[in-house]
Order: C-alpha cells, then sequence, then structure tokens
C-alpha cells in the first residue's frame, strides 16, 4: 500500500492502495467519484477517460503510483470548470443517450477544446480526437454537434 | 405542443454531470462480490468439479446447482437453459459454479482454482453440421424436428406456378451473415440481496424487469411479492440486455442467499463478448422469378438461423426474420420456409432488428444481383415491385394505412446525389486503385411484437398524480439511451396539457409499477406510449369527473384538483391496458395476417470507397429516409437512426465474431473491431411523418430499423464498385481479397 498525494478535481488529495492498482478503481472506490466509468480495460474505449496534467487517459491502464504530485480531473471536476458549457452542449445537442460513455466523452471533449485555445476544430479533428472514445448509442454525429457548438466562444 | 419538439432529455443532466448511478456504482455495506467459474469445453458430462486446496475455501460462498432451492431453468418460451449446468454441458461459456467473497482479487485466485472435469462429446459447431445431424444436441426424440428449436412456413399465392412460367428467369443464390456483439459500452451487471422477510431483492442493468421476475419466481419458488426487480441506469442494450440478466440476477441471488449478504456481480468485457448473447448468425437461400419487365413474381426463400445451445428467445427471432425476408414488395407468390436450429455455442439472442436484418441483407443483395444480371436499373426493379396501399405482403396482410416508399426511395437518392455520382463512378474507377461505389437498400420494419404477441403480452400502464400536481408514469419499459422518460413525459405532457417539468417517469421496480411489457421490439413509444396516453386521459378524466377540472384550465388548477381529489380518496392512479385493435388479425397455425399492426419505411444509400492496395473499405457517406409516422422528439429520432446506422456499418465490413470451438475467440474490443468516430461516415437521416393511428400523435416505432438496410446498402455499393457479387457479411478486407483472387 502507498499514499500519493496528488491534486484531484482543484484540491489536494491523498489517494491509498496498492502502487499497480487501476488508476481508474482508486478514483472510483477510495475517492468515491464513480462518473469515471470501465468499459473494457484494456484502453480501447476511453470510458475511463481522465484528464493527468492536462493530458487524456485511459484510466484503467494508470498505476496509481504513477499520480504522485499529477492534477486530476474527472467528469466530476467539468462541472465546476469552464468546460461546464460542453455539458449543456451535450444536453441541447442530444450526444448522450445511455449515457455510459459520456463522462469519457466530454472528457476527451475538454481535452480537444483546450488544445484548439479558442478555435473551433473542424469536423474532422474532432472525429479524430474522439476516436479512442466509443460510443455504441450515437453514431457521434450528435456528440460532434455538441462538441463544435461548445467550443463557439 | 412538446411533441414534436427537441426539449431537453429528462435525464440529460444526470448523465453528462457522472452522477447517474449505474449498477456498479451502487455499493451496498458488507457487500460480497460474485465470479461465475464455466465449462471448457463446448460439449459433454460433468464428471468431476475440483477445487484446489491451495485457496481456503471456507472464506467463499460456494452454489453448485445443487445449492438451487426451486428449478434450474430459465424460465422463457420453453424452460431447457439451466441457471447452472449439473451433470450435461452444452456450450463452452456454460456457468458450473458460482463463487463470491468480499476481495475481488482474492476472488479472482478463487476461480482460477476450480476446475471443471468434462468428458468431452463431439460438438455442433455450425448451421450445416445441425441440419445435417451429425450429432443430436437438442430435443432428441428421433422425429425430424431433432436440432431444430422452431419451424416455420410462409405461403402466398402459388410459387411453383410462378417458378414453371415461361416467361420469367430464374435466379438463386445463398448469401450468410455472421454473429454480431451488442457491445453496449456498460458491461451487465446486478446486484442481489436476499432476507426471508423481503424475499429476493435485484438491481441491475436490464431492458425487461419483468422478465428478470419472472425467471426468478421458479429459481427459488418463491411468491410474486417475495421476487422485486429494479432496473439501475442502463448503459445500452440493443437487445443484449433483454434474456440475458435473467441469468445473471439468478446467480448473484443465489450467492446473496447463500452468503446471507448483498453480492455485486458485474461482467468484465471479456466475460460479457464470451458468454452473453449476440445476434444469430443466418443462412439464407433465395429463389425468385422475375420477368424481363421487371416483375417480382415469385420468390421462394430458405432461412437458416444459428440458435446456440438453448432455446432462448430463437423461435421470435426466426418469425420476424421470416416474416421480414420476402421485403417491402407485393410479390404474389412467395413461400418461406424457415428454422432455427441447435449448436454447441452460448446461445444466440435478441439484437436490435430480431432476425430482420439477416434475411434483408440476403433479399436486398439479391435484388441488385437480378437487376445486375437482367441489365435493369437496380432503383426502377425495386419501384416496379414497391407494396402500395391495399396491396399484401408475404403474410397476406393488407397494407391499410397508406404507404409512398417509391417516394422514400427518391428523398434518399436525390439527398446522396446518387445517379450522377453512381456515373463518375463507374467512369472513373477502371483507372483508379481506389474504386468507389453508391447502393441502396429499401426496407420495411413492423412495429411491436409480431403477430398476436401484443395481445398476449396485455400490458399495462399507470398514471399518478401528486397532490401538487405532478404526474409520474407507471411502467416497466425501461431508459436504456433510447428516450423512453423523455417520450413518456411529452406525452404525458401533451395529453393533459400541463408543463414538461411537471411529468416523471418513475424508475421501474417490480414493486412499484406495472408490467408494461419488454422494452424491445420497436414497442415502447408506439405501444406503450398509446398506453402511457389512455391512461392520462382516464386520470384526467377522473378530476374532470369529480367536477374539479376542466381539460386546459392550467397547472394551477390540476394541482388544486389533485389535491382536493387525494386529501379526499388517498390517492390518484389510473391504469390502461393494451386491447387489440379490432381490424388486427393474425393467425399463428397458418402465419397469416395482420404481422404487425403497422410498419416503418425507408430507403437507405451508401457511398463507400475501396483500396485495391490495402483491400481497406471504408463507408464514406450515408443517407437514411424514412417514414416513421409522427416524430415525437427530433434529436432522439435522428439519434436512434444515426446509432442504428452505425452499428449496422459495423454488421457489414468491421464486427467479426472469430469461433473457435463454439466459443468467441476475440472477445476484446482489441480484436472485435466497432466504428469508431474516425471510421463512422456523415449520417443525414431525412424523415416522412405519415400518422398512425396506432400510436401516440401518431407515432411508430423505429428502434430497430436502421439495423436493416446498413448491410445491403454497402454491400450493394461495393458490388457496384468492383464489380463483383458479395454474399456475406461481415466483409472485411480478407474477405474481400479472397473474393478477388477468386
Amino acid at each position: 500500500m502507498i499514499d500519493v498525494k496528488c491534486r484531484l478535481n482543484g484540491k489536494e488529495h491523498t489517494l491509498r492502495g496498492h502502487s499497480m492498482a487501476r488508476l481508474l478503481d482508486v478514483i472510483r472506490e477510495e475517492a468515491k467519484l464513480t462518473g469515471t466509468k470501465e468499459g473494457c480495460g484494456e484502453g480501447e474505449c476511453g470510458a475511463c477517460s481522465v484528464l493527468i496534467d492536462g493530458v487524456l487517459v485511459d484510466s484503467c491502464l494508470v498505476p496509481l503510483a504513477q499520480v504522485q504530485g499529477a492534477e486530476i480531473t474527472t467528469i466530476e471536476g467539468v462541472a465546476h470548470s469552464k468546460h461546464q458549457k460542453l455539458q449543456q452542449a451535450f444536453i441541447e445537442h442530444g450526444g448522450a443517450q445511455c449515457g455510459i460513455c459520456t463522462p469519457g466523452m466530454i472528457i476527451a471533449s475538454a481535452a480537444l477544446i483546450d488544445r484548439c485555445q479558442g478555435r473551433v476544430p473542424n469536423t474532422a479533428e474532432v472525429r479524430e480526437a474522439l476516436a479512442g472514445n466509443l460510443c455504441r448509442c450515437t453514431g457521434y454525429m450528435k456528440i460532434i454537434d455538441a462538441v463544435q457548438a461548445a467550443a463557439k466562444p | 405542443m412538446i411533441v414534436g419538439t427537441k426539449i431537453p432529455r429528462k435525464e440529460g443532466l444526470q448523465k453528462v454531470t457522472g452522477a447517474a448511478r449505474y449498477v456498479d456504482d451502487i455499493v451496498f455495506p458488507d457487500m460480497l462480490h460474485g465470479v461465475t467459474v464455466r465449462s471448457t469445453a463446448p460439449r459433454g458430462k460433468i464428471k468431476a468439479i475440483h477445487f484446489a486446496p491451495s485457496i481456503r475455501w471456507n472464506e467463499f460462498t460456494v452454489i453448485t446447482a445443487k445449492d438451487i432451492p426451486g428449478k434450474n431453468y430459465v424460465a422463457l418460451i420453453t424452460y431447457d437453459q439451466p441457471f447452472l449446468a449439473d451433470t450435461v454441458i452444452n456450450h463452452p461459456e456454460e456457468p458450473v459454479v458460482l463463487l463470491a467473497h468480499h476481495d475481488k482479487h482474492v476472488l479472482e485466485e478463487a476461480r482460477r482454482a476450480v476446475t471443471i472435469e468434462v468428458e468431452a462429446l463431439p460438438p455442433v459447431l455450425t448451421i450445416e453440421e445441425s441440419l445435417a445431424k451429425t450429432q443430436i444436441v437438442w430435443g432428441q426424440d428421433n422425429s425430424p424436428h431433432e436440432n431444430i428449436f422452431k419451424e416455420y412456413t410462409v405461403v402466398k399465392g402459388d410459387v411453383a406456378a410462378a417458378f414453371a412460367r415461361q416467361d420469367v428467369s430464374l435466379f438463386e443464390a445463398e448469401y450468410a451473415t455472421g454473429a454480431q456483439e451488442q457491445l453496449y459500452i456498460e458491461n451487465n451487471g446486478m446486484i442481489a440481496t436476499y432476507s426471508a422477510q423481503d424475499g429476493v431483492t435485484v438491481w441491475g442493468s436490464m431492458q425487461c424487469p419483468y422478465y428478470v421476475h419472472k425467471g426468478l419466481l421458479p429459481l427459488f419458488a418463491l411468491g410474486d411479492d417475495k421476487v422485486r426487480v429494479i432496473q439501475t441506469e442502463t448503459g445500452g442494450g440493443f437487445g443484449g440486455k433483454e434474456e440475458y440478466p435473467t441469468l445473471l440476477a439468478g446467480h448473484a441471488a443465489l450467492l446473496a442467499m447463500k452468503a446471507g449478504k448483498p453480492v455485486k456481480m458485474i461482467y468484465d468485457r471479456q466475460e460479457d463478448m464470451a458468454a452473453t448473447t449476440k445476434r444469430h448468425p443466418s443462412k439464407t437461400r433465395v429463389k425468385s422469378a422475375v420477368t424481363k419487365d421487371g416483375d417480382l413474381v415469385g420468390l421462394d426463400i430458405d432461412f437458416v438461423i444459428d440458435g446456440g445451445a438453448y432455446n432462448t428467445l430463437s423461435p421470435v427471432v426466426l418469425s420476424r426474420g421470416t416474416i421480414h425476408s420476402a421485403g417491402p414488395y407485393h410479390t404474389p407468390n412467395v413461400r418461406v420456409h424457415s428454422r432455427a436450429v441447435a449448436t454447441n455455442s452460448p446461445p444466440h439472442g435478441a439484437f436490435r432488428g430480431f432476425g430482420a436484418p439477416q434475411s434483408i441483407f440476403a433479399l436486398e443483395r439479391h435484388l441488385d444481383e437480378v437487376a445486375r444480371k437482367m441489365a435493369l436499373d437496380p432503383v426502377a426493379l425495386r419501384k416496379r415491385n414497391f407494396i402500395r396501399q391495399g396491396e399484401t405482403t408475404a403474410t397476406s396482410q393488407t397494407i391499410r394505412e397508406p404507404v409512398d416508399l417509391a417516394a422514400v426511395l427518391d428523398k434518399a437518392l436525390a439527398a446522396a446525389d446518387y445517379d450522377a455520382k453512381k456515373k463518375r463512378f463507374l467512369a472513373m474507377n477502371p483507372s483508379s486503385v481506389v474504386k468507389r461505389g453508391i447502393g441502396f437498400a429499401t426496407f420495411m420494419h413492423g412495429a411491436g411484437f409480431t403477430g398476436s404477441g401484443e395481445k398476449t403480452l396485455a400490458s399495462v400502464v399507470g398514471v399518478e398524480a401528486l397532490a401538487n400536481g405532478h404526474v409520474r408514469v407507471l411502467a416497466a419499459s425501461t431508459e436504456i439511451g433510447q428516450g423512453t422518460n423523455t417520450v413518456f413525459a411529452q406525452i404525458v405532457s401533451d395529453t393533459l396539457a400541463l408543463p414538461y417539468d411537471m411529468i416523471d417517469v418513475a424508475q421501474p421496480d417490480t414493486r412499484d409499477v406495472p408490467n408494461s411489457g419488454p422494452t424491445v421490439a420497436s414497442r415502447t413509444c408506439m405501444v406503450v406510449g398509446k398506453l402511457v396516453q389512455s391512461a392520462a386521459i382516464g386520470l384526467e378524466q377522473t378530476l374532470v369527473n369529480a367536477g374539479d377540472y376542466k381539460h386546459g384550465a392550467g397547472a394551477d388548477a390540476f394541482a388544486a384538483a389533485c389535491a382536493k381529489y387525494i386529501a379526499k380518496h388517498g390517492s390518484l392512479k389510473c391504469y390502461s391496458q393494451y386491447q387489440q385493435p379490432a381490424n388486427v388479425e393474425w393467425d399463428d397455425k397458418k402465419y397469416q395476417g395482420d404481422a404487425y399492426a403497422t410498419y416503418a419505411w425507408a430507403a437507405y444509400v451508401a457511398e463507400v470507397s475501396v483500396d485495391m492496395a490495402t483491400y481497406e473499405i471504408r463507408c464514406d457517406d450515408f443517407v437514411a429516409a424514412q417514414e416513421i409516422g409522427r416524430v415525437v422528439h427530433p434529436v432522439l429520432a435522428e439519434g436512434q437512426i444515426e446509432g442504428g446506422v452505425a452499428q449496422g456499418i459495423g454488421y457489414a465490413i468491421y464486427e467479426k465474431v472469430v469461433w473457435k470451438e463454439g466459443r468467441m475467440a476475440n472477445g476484446q474490443m482489441t480484436n472485435y473491431i466497432m466504428p469508431t468516430s474516425a471510421d463512422a461516415p456523415p449520417i443525414r437521416v431525412l424523415f416522412d411523418e405519415q400518422p398512425s393511428p396506432h400510436g401516440p400523435f401518431g407515432a411508430k416505432g423505429i428502434g430497430e430499423l436502421p439495423m436493416d438496410g446498413p448491410a445491403p446498402a454497402i454491400l450493394n455499393a461495393i458490388a457496384m464498385a468492383l464489380d463483383v457479387s458479395p454474399r456475406a457479411i461481415p466483409f472485411l478486407p480478407e474477405d474481400l481479397m479472397a473474393l478477388v483472387k477468386k
């Protein structure tokens, strides 16, 4: 067991767990933030996406020992950030159906919008940026609409 | 009017903030985790179960078939599938032992320390082996029905006479479709508790709470009120959470009963892909008789699906596939013979489209091949044979509502710029390494249960008013992403002329809601929605009769009337039960009559590019045009179509289940590929609205429709691009290479 000090959604946290515990499990079971979902457990579906120091990662592939001193953002942190607009856009444009991929999808979209620095990404860019996040409900059209709407300054 | 507008989804905020609670997000105090130990051989007899001495088994709750307090079968259409295999193994994922422990990691070690010793028997692994009866693996009774779960014959007119005509050309070919995994992003999961006082309670991801309820009663030999089933937020279903959750709920509850503690069972992706149901693989032989002008005068179709090891829902899947196999054409002479056969793979089950995508693929590919061989325009061939109002389907159902599928097709072709693109691609392809094609498919999809199904279900919906004037819909129909909560609230809001925010939908819980039937068969909006509407009308009528309210008097007046009524009578609820419309008639013996109360009609156009250097196949553009009755919610409806199209594209060119000894060999998202945002094309959705009397505000069912068209449209486009005749899906680069190198 190790103690890892990090910032989780803007607050200082000490996360306790096995050094090789999946960050996904620690977030869900220790920090009790269940918005981050498990879809495949092997880094294919992106349902467990979080930001570590602003970089999009699959939390099922990250061992706890790796986030010492890191800044972690989960879906629960988005509501209080500038990306709250994304959440509204997903509701308005029908980007969320069953909702299970939605937290990861919004995290990945937030990373894209940050990279674009105020520019609205074109459709091809959105498709590329979200290609690591699988959605079985929407066919992606409404998700792309939502991301582009939210990216408008 | 709220119907027809894009009002925000009811549970949208919870979903976008991560606050929505799925089954794996729920934790009970002192809860154990449960896992399943499965057989390894596809067929055999259990000789012994070995528990390795390295594990302290007294720390575990262990369940085998011997521990089952009631009947060891999953109550569905028949009672052939056990909850736990006792002596016989019929497929390689057969559950044999259940284990529970508080520590997931220790549990995983224990799972690996159990060995099932099986005396192997030769398995039947394909449709051909099953039909050839190389081994009898189901229904051993020396009858012609051995290995056959169900068989139908549908006859209209005189097929033999049509095929004997001098003025027709005859065509014959066989088409095949593979298994497909539903691949909802939330895996199957359940939590169960047991107490002597309350009996069994389960919470979980599911489409059909009352199927689970029905299945648990005999397993535990408990009365109706001692089994309670609660649906948690469900991360997609697509049919994959129709019948399977009963099995998993039973397993969790068996462990909970023995342990005396709550037990959570959550499948990981590999177990979910390998062990749970998939779309039935199929073989379809189509023979057609066509006049030189393109009149389709005879169709003789032999349709076979692989049901896997147990009957489950195969008879019903076969039924829908059979009825849809002759397509939206008025062919005067039709014979369809169909069978669902047994093999030693895990049971195949419900998946969006439910048999129709399989048989529609065969017919729509076949018609393009007929057009090609006869040098007819595939558009003109379809238009010449489209069914029109007053004409009959294969089951001799007269189409009473107006239908203009030619107009739907024209709309789709125009939006896709079909004529110009086809001409351009044909001109450019000979000199290009990347060949481009455009193709289409036309089809219909019946809404609601087949035949007398809705009458038998006799679904019930309730509506309850609270003292503050808020109205709650009471139904077992689940929200699985498709928009049940939103659509029901829209229907009540407009029926009662109350604000959308005053309408809620109760969480499906068998203790609190009536049985509105399963959430399947494109029936929720049309069939259940109509019951929601009539229950709402009844509720309002109660207030009107009490002399306290007038329709349209407004939210305050409604709330005041509710408060007064509830103060006097205690509560205000109204229920409505399904009644078959007088003019809907179905003969289950002859398989003739009104197979569905109404149909949605569609024409889908796909554009593809095929790189002949890499054999990569891409779908570049997609147009989906359909007549679906009144569009209740344009964003949700488009979302249904777009999602279904993407799933259909996966079915056509990406998603291949690789079988090895009856087991899925590629049960991982790494090896079983569904379309990503980078693979899926732009999808343009066009609606025609011909209001139907069978649904609320004229709505029809749409959930399954978009699964039917993409595969034939895409394969027709590939056939056009390469001048080949691909007859099987999934059609992957290696399949293309094999076809062109032949």
